[in-house]
C-alpha cells in the first residue's frame, strides 16, 4: 500500500476540520476527493503535506511505510509526496531555474545520487517543459511572479513531471483554468502516469473528471469521508448536488 | 564637553605643528576653521536625532593612535591583495589606513585625468583642485566632517578633466592595517568635470584584529552632463568603526549612480548628502545591509531637490540577523519652486529573529506644488507561505531561507551597471549568507593574513 490515512484529526487555530479520516491508496490507482466548500479538502492535503499551520490532533498517515506525520515538509517531497497547490505561491527575486535546481538536486542528494550537470539539468527542463507546454521564457522568471491563472497551474504540473512523485495531490487545479489550459494540465498529468504512481485530485467539479479518471471517488463531508464509489458517483453529484449526501448523513 | 572630544582637541593644540608639517597647503588652509567648528560641534551625540540609534560613545571612548608623523606602515598591500573579480580590469590604487600607497608605475590614464595622493595632488595642482576641496564640506553639520577636516593628511583624488570617459573603472583598496588600535581619517575627492564619464569602485578592509576607528569624508563633484557611477562595498571585521560621509554636488544634466553595499562590519555609518544644483540631473542612490552579530548599520540619506527638474530615486534593503540593527534615515527636500521634481524612495527590511532591530524614518518635505514624490518603508519577517511551498518541493529550510534572503537583495544588486561587478556581488552575497564568507574575501582571502 501506498497511503494509508488512519482516523486522522487535524485543527487550525483551535478549530477542528477534520474529524477522522480513513483512506487507503494502493500504488497506480486514482482517488478524487470531492465535497461542499469547507468540507476540509484543502485541509487534508495542507495536512498531508506538512503545512506548520495545522495541527493534527489524532491519528496517524503511513506513506510508504514510513510514519509520514513525523517528516519534515522536505522529507515527504523527497519520499515522493508532492501538492499541486490550490494557490501557487509568488516568490519574487527567485528565479524557476535556480528553484527547480535546488529542489532536484535535493531530491537526488536524499537518494545518495550526484548533482545533476548544468546541461543536464537544462536538458530536463526542456523535456519536462514540453509536457504542459509551458512558454520557456517562463523558466527564466521568478517564480510564479506575474503568471496567470492558467501558467501557473501549469507551472504546478511541470513541478511534478521534474520532480517524478509517487504520489500527486491536485488540490483544485481546475480552478480558474479555461477549457483549453484544463486540457492541457489533464493531459499533462496522464502522461506522467505509470503503474507505480498515484494521485488524489480534489475537486469540486465533475469536469477535471472527464480527463482524469478516478478509480475511486471519495466524498468529504464535515471532516470525514461519507461515502466512496466508483466514477459514477462523480456524475452523479453534477446532476444532483450535495444536497442529498448532506440529508443522509444528517440521517 | 566629553572626555573624548578633550583629548583630541587637546591632542590637536599640541600636535598641529606636526599635523600641517608634511602636507600640502591647500589642507592645511583648512584646517583652524574646521578645528573651531569642531570644538564648537563636538562628536555626533545619541542625543542628536540623527545619531539616536547610532551611539559612538563606545567606539570613542577606545584611545586610538593616529598616525600623525606619517609613519610609513610596513605593508605592500599588491602583495597582500590581488582583486579577484573574473573580467574586471580596473585601475587598482590602496590607501592604508589614511595614506595613499604610493607606487611607481605610470598609471595609464588619459591626458589630464588625476588619480592619486590627495596630499601629493592638492600640491601639485592646488589651483586646479582648491575650488573644491572643502566647498561642500564646510557646510555640513556633522562634527565628525570637521574632525576629518582637522586631521585629514592624506587620501584619495580622481580627477577627470571635462569631455574624457574613462574606459576602466578605478578602483581604491581601503585597508585598515596595524598593530595598535588605531583611527584613520581619510579624506577623497572625486571630481568628473562636464560631459566626463566614470566608474569608481572602493573597497573597505581590515587586515587587523585591533580596534579601528576610521572617519572617512567623501566629496563628490559630477559636472554638467557628467556621469558617475560609484560603488562602495564594505566588508570587514566586528572591530571596525565605520563613520562616512558622502557629500555631493550635481551639477545641471549630470548622472549619478550611488550603489553601496554593507556586507560585514562592526558599526557602520553612512552619511550620504546629495544637492542637485543643476536642472535636469539623475541620481539612483540604492544601497543594502547584511547584518548579523552585533553590528549595527546606519545609512542616513539625505537629498536636496534644490532646484527644478531632477530625479532621485533611492533603494534601500536591510536583511538582519541575530542582534544586529539595522537603521534607514532618508531624507527628501524639495525646495520652494523645484519643480517636476521626481523622487522615489523605498526601504524594504527583513528581520530574522526577535533580537534584530530595524528603526526606519522616512522623510518627504515638499515646498514646490508640481512635483511627483513617494515613499514607502515596509519591515517584516519572512514570508511564511513562500518558505512552506519551498520545503514542499524538497528544498531544505535552511537553503529556502538562504534563497529567499538572495531573492529579497536581488533588485540592489541589478542596480550595478558594471556587469562583471554584479556577478561578483552576487557570489559574495550568497556567500556571506551562507556564512562561507572570509575575512576580505573580496580579494583574494586566501592570502589575507
Amino acid at each position: 500500500m501506498l497511503l494509508e490515512i488512519k482516523n486522522l484529526h487535524a485543527s487550525i487555530e483551535g478549530k477542528e476540520i477534520l474529524r477522522g479520516i480513513n483512506l487507503s491508496i494502493n500504488e497506480g490507482e486514482i482517488h478524487a476527493i470531492m465535497g461542499p466548500n469547507g468540507s476540509g479538502k484543502s485541509t487534508l492535503s495542507a495536512v498531508l503535506t506538512g503545512n506548520p499551520a495545522y495541527e493534527v490532533t489524532d491519528g496517524e498517515v503511513w506513506f510508504r511505510g514510513k510514519n509520514l506525520l513525523s517528516m519534515s515538509p522536505e522529507d515527504r517531497s523527497r519520499e515522493g509526496l508532492f501538492l499541486s497547490f490550490q494557490y501557487p505561491v509568488e516568490i519574487p527575486g527567485v528565479s524557476m531555474v535556480n528553484f527547480m535546481r535546488s529542489a532536484v538536486n535535493e531530491h537526488r542528494k536524499y537518494r545518495q545520487e550526484s548533482a545533476l550537470s548544468a546541461s543536464d539539468f537544462l536538458k530536463l527542463m526542456r523535456e519536462k517543459r514540453s509536457i504542459v507546454e509551458l512558454d520557456s521564457k517562463l523558466a527564466n522568471r521568478s517564480v510564479n511572479e506575474g503568471f496567470s491563472g492558467g501558467e501557473k497551474k501549469k507551472n504546478e504540473i511541470f513541478q511534478m513531471a521534474m520532480l517524478d512523485p509517487k504520489l500527486s495531490i491536485l488540490d483544485e487545479t481546475d480552478s480558474g483554468l479555461d477549457i483549453d489550459a484544463l486540457r492541457i494540465v489533464a493531459q499533462g498529468v496522464n502522461k506522467l502516469r505509470t503503474p507505480q504512481n498515484s494521485t488524489i485530485v480534489i475537486t469540486h467539479y465533475q469536469r477535471l473528471l472527464d480527463y482524469i479518471v478516478p478509480d475511486q471517488v471519495h466524498i468529504l463531508y464535515k471532516g470525514r469521508i461519507v461515502k466512496t464509489a466508483g466514477r459514477e458517483l462523480a456524475i452523479d453529484l453534477e446532476e444532483r448536488g450535495y444536497d442529498w449526501i448532506k440529508q443522509e448523513v444528517e440521517e | 564637553m566629553m572626555q573624548a572630544e578633550e583629548a583630541y582637541i587637546n591632542l590637536y593644540k599640541q600636535h598641529a605643528k606636526s599635523v600641517s608639517k608634511s602636507c600640502s597647503d591647500l589642507l592645511n588652509g583648512k584646517r583652524q576653521a574646521a578645528f573651531e567648528k569642531f570644538q564648537t560641534l563636538g562628536f555626533p551625540k545619541n542625543t542628536h536625532e540623527e545619531y539616536r540609534h547610532c551611539d559612538l560613545r563606545e567606539a570613542l571612548s577606545i584611545d586610538y593612535g593616529l598616525n600623525i608623523n606619517r609613519v610609513k606602515i610596513p605593508i605592500n598591500p599588491h602583495d597582500v591583495f590581488s582583486c579577484d573579480v573574473p573580467n574586471l580590469s580596473t585601475k587598482l590604487f590602496f590607501v592604508v589606513n589614511d595614506q595613499f600607497y604610493k607606487n611607481d608605475k605610470p598609471i595609464g590614464l588619459p591626458e589630464g585625468v588625476l588619480c592619486g595622493s590627495l596630499n601629493d595632488l592638492t600640491e601639485t595642482h592646488a589651483r586646479l583642485l582648491e575650488p573644491y576641496y572643502t566647498r561642500l564640506s564646510e557646510k555640513s553639520s556633522d562634527g565628525m566632517v570637521s574632525f576629518n577636516t582637522t586631521f585629514a593628511q592624506d587620501g584619495f583624488v580622481l580627477y577627470v578633466p571635462a569631455g574624457v570617459a574613462l574606459e576602466k573603472p578605478i578602483q581604491l583598496i581601503q585597508v585598515l592595517h596595524g598593530t595598535v588600535d588605531m583611527m584613520a581619517n581619510r579624506r577623497l575627492l572625486i571630481i568628473v568635470e562636464e560631459g566626463a564619464k566614470a566608474q569608481f569602485l572602493v573597497c573597505d578592509h581590515a587586515l587587523s584584529s585591533r580596534y579601528f576607528f576610521s572617519n572617512q569624508v567623501t566629496e563628490i563633484f559630477v559636472g554638467k552632463n557628467a556621469s558617475l557611477e560609484y560603488y562602495d562595498l564594505e566588508m570587514d571585521q566586528p572591530n571596525i568603526t565605520r563613520v562616512s560621509n558622502t557629500l555631493v554636488s550635481q551639477a545641471a544634466s549630470s548622472q549619478l549612480l550611488i550603489n553601496g553595499v554593507t556586507l560585514q562590519n562592526g558599526l557602520s555609518r553612512n552619511n550620504i548628502n546629495l544637492c542637485f544644483e543643476g536642472e535636469g540631473a539623475t541620481a539612483s542612490l540604492s544601497g543594502m545591509a547584511l547584518g548579523n552579530g552585533n553590528e549595527l548599520i546606519d545609512n542616513h540619506i539625505f537629498v536636496d531637490h534644490a532646484v527644478p527638474r531632477c530625479n532621485s530615486q533611492e533603494l534601500y534593503k536591510y536583511v538582519l540577523d541575530d542582534c544586529a540593527k539595522g537603521v534607514f534615515g532618508g531624507r527628501i527636500l524639495v525646495q520652494k519652486g523645484a519643480q517636476k521634481t521626481f523622487a522615489y524612495q523605498s526601504n524594504k527590511n527583513l528581520c530574522f529573529t526577535k533580537e534584530a532591530r530595524m528603526f526606519a524614518k522616512p522623510q518627504l518635505e515638499i515646498y514646490a506644488d508640481d512635483v511627483k514624490c513617494s515613499h514607502g518603508t515596509a519591515t517584516g519577517q519572512m514570508d511564511e507561505k513562500a518558505l512552506f511551498y519551498m520545503r514542499s518541493r524538497g528544498i531544505s529550510e535552511s537553503e529556502a531561507r538562504l534563497l529567499l534572503k538572495f531573492a529579497f537583495t536581488a533588485d540592489v544588486l541589478d542596480n550595478i551597471r558594471l556587469e562583471p561587478l554584479k556577478d561578483r556581488m552576487r557570489m559574495l552575497v550568497e556567500k556571506r549568507f551562507r556564512g562561507e564568507l572570509a575575512k576580505c574575501a573580496g580579494c583574494s582571502a586566501t592570502n589575507c593574513k
